[in-house]
């Protein structure tokens, strides 16, 4: 679903985010991308959807070439892609209804979005949404009165609501603790098992990568070091990783 | 306690010279004694006078008696119309300041169009309130004739300048991890505007807004002064024919109404966040 030719990331300031990156991620499984801090994980994630413009390379989302798109060709290829980010990036003033209907955004009219009225099969189905993540009961609660790992549950929902091929998580887990952790990367897998959503999750803990990854995707200093299922990780290639 | 001063290697160090500049000298003299020359100068031209302030003194508190001896009678009849039409001139005035300040302030915004759009209009926010409220007031007199027309118009044009540069600096303190959100999520920037930015500037908006509506009820009766109506125009009239009494009763009015309204906003403000 996603693959990625000579991804290359190099900042203004001659940082080198990601380098000469090629990879086919395998559609319909939850692949980990880990590395130690600064190896380009979520350079890696931004270029996918172009939060960050790569400098050169490809990146495709299934036959479409996401990296040869014009501005407003990109904003429509972007509602198939999720992304679900470390600080939630809620619209904290918003209802967790009015956040997970952001997700349904870039499918409507200007004249619909504005006012945020949606098809009612849609409030329908961002409902079943927000069910899923078990905040039925808050759905019309502001996102600031919820507790962390509430919030990354109203980010996961919106990712989802998107109706999304991919779902790009980058270190969703870094503002929770352990308990909260189990819970948001359950609910990950559990959508990407239900609706064969393939989802990239950046995640710098080893142990939670080792629970629920399909596969694994292993950077250092921006280059690919190991890209396999996780059967084939071996603790010597988790060293050299992380060495 | 780690005993710095023993263990530390001082042999290498020597403290560096503090170099002082002749030029900079020279002209840090020639300006102090310029300087100190106007500084006098300046108060010789406002005729300060230390006998003059002493004998003036004994003038104050029987000004302040007439004061303090208010006439009630007009409260109904004079002074609560005149300071309503004060209060709706300040409400107008600040509603059409908003209604222009807002759109601008967008583009006023550097995180939303490119710096040059920003900065020019940013620059004509300054402009704006550059010129005093006093000078636009007896622009507006002299264009629509006295009254509390053109002292909203002149509260209106004033006020757009603070307004706009609030209004634009909330706009540019804004989180972006919201708006990277939305546009994650494939909105356009006007949906990204409308679902991430707004939201987040509506209470200082808000609060900006009142802010600026209880000084323009302050500024209002000074620009009533100037023939912008309301409380300022009686009160001037009552200045004029020395009738301190009913001066008094204004000013007493005033004051109350003013706190009342501050406290009242205050207080509003304080829930909206």
């Amino acid at each position: 679903m996603v693959r990625t030719e000579s991804l290359t990331k190099i900042y203004d300031d001659g940082t080198v985010g990601i380098k000469d990156l090629s990879v086919d991620v395998t559609p319909g499984k939850l692949t980990s991308v880990i590395g130690p801090s600064g190896a380009g994980k979520s350079t890696f994630l931004r270029c996918i959807n172009r939060l960050i413009n790569p400098t050169s390379g490809k990146v495709f989302l299934g036959d479409i070439e996401i990296t040869a798109l014009n501005q407003k060709e990109l904003v429509k290829a972007r509602r198939r892609i999720g992304f679900i980010f470390q600080q939630f990036n809620l619209v904290e003033r918003l209802t967790v209804l009015e956040n997970v209907l952001a997700g349904r955004i870039g499918y409507h009219s200007l004249a619909r979005t504005m006012f945020g009225s949606y098809p009612k099969e849609e409030v329908e189905m961002v409902t079943a949404i927000i069910d899923e993540v078990g905040l039925l009961d808050k759905i019309h609660t502001r996102v600031d009165n919820l507790s962390g790992g509430q919030q990354q549950r109203v980010g996961i929902a919106r990712a989802v609501a998107q109706e999304p091929d991919v779902i790009l998580a980058d270190e969703p887990l870094a503002s929770l603790d352990p308990k909260l952790s189990h819970q948001i990367l359950g609910l990950l897998k559990q959508f990407n098992e239900k609706y064969k959503i393939t989802v990239l999750l950046n995640i710098h803990d080893l142990e939670f990568a080792k629970i629920y990854s399909d596969y694994v995707l292993g950077l250092k200093k921006g280059e690919k070091v190991f890209w396999g299922p996780l059967s084939e990780l071996s603790k010597e290639k988790v060293e050299f990783i992380y060495k | 306690m780690a005993n710095i001063r023993e263990l530390i290697s001082k042999e290498r160090i020597y403290v560096p010279k503090k170099h002082y500049s002749v030029l900079k000298l020279v002209l840090f003299s020639v300006f102090s004694v310029a300087f100190g020359a106007f500084f006098a100068y300046a108060f010789n031209k406002v005729n300060f006078s230390i006998p003059n302030l002493i004998k003036g003194l004994p003038n104050i508190p029987q000004i302040f008696s007439a004061m303090f001896k208010p006439d009630f009678n007009i409260m109904i009849s004079k002074v609560l119309p005149e300071l309503l039409i004060t209060i709706c001139t300040a409400l107008v005035g600040t509603f059409f300041a908003a209604l222009f300040a807002i759109p601008l302030s967008f583009a006023a915004a550097s995180n939303l169009v490119s710096k040059k759009v920003a900065r020019g209009i940013s620059f004509l926010f300054n402009l704006g309130r550059s010129i005093d409220v006093l000078i636009y007031a007896l622009i507006f007199v002299v264009a629509v004739g006295l009254g509390p027309f053109a002292g909203m118009l002149a509260l209106a044009i004033h006020s757009i300048g603070m307004l706009g540069k609030l209004y634009a600096g909330s706009i540019e303190e804004i989180d972006k991890g919201q708006v990277e959100a939305l546009v994650a999520a494939g909105a356009s920037k006007l949906e990204v505007i409308r679902w991430a930015v707004i939201p987040q500037i509506i209470p200082s908006f808000i609060n900006f807004t009142l802010y600026r509506f209880e000084l323009n009820v302050r500024v209002g009766v000074v620009i009533g002064l100037v023939g912008g109506g309301g409380i300022g125009a009686l009160l001037i009239q009552y200045m004029a024919n020395f009738d301190y009494s009913k001066v008094g009763t204004i000013l007493i009015t005033i004051l109350v109404i003013v706190m009342l309204i501050e406290f009242t906003s205050t207080r509003l403000r304080k829930q909206i966040i």
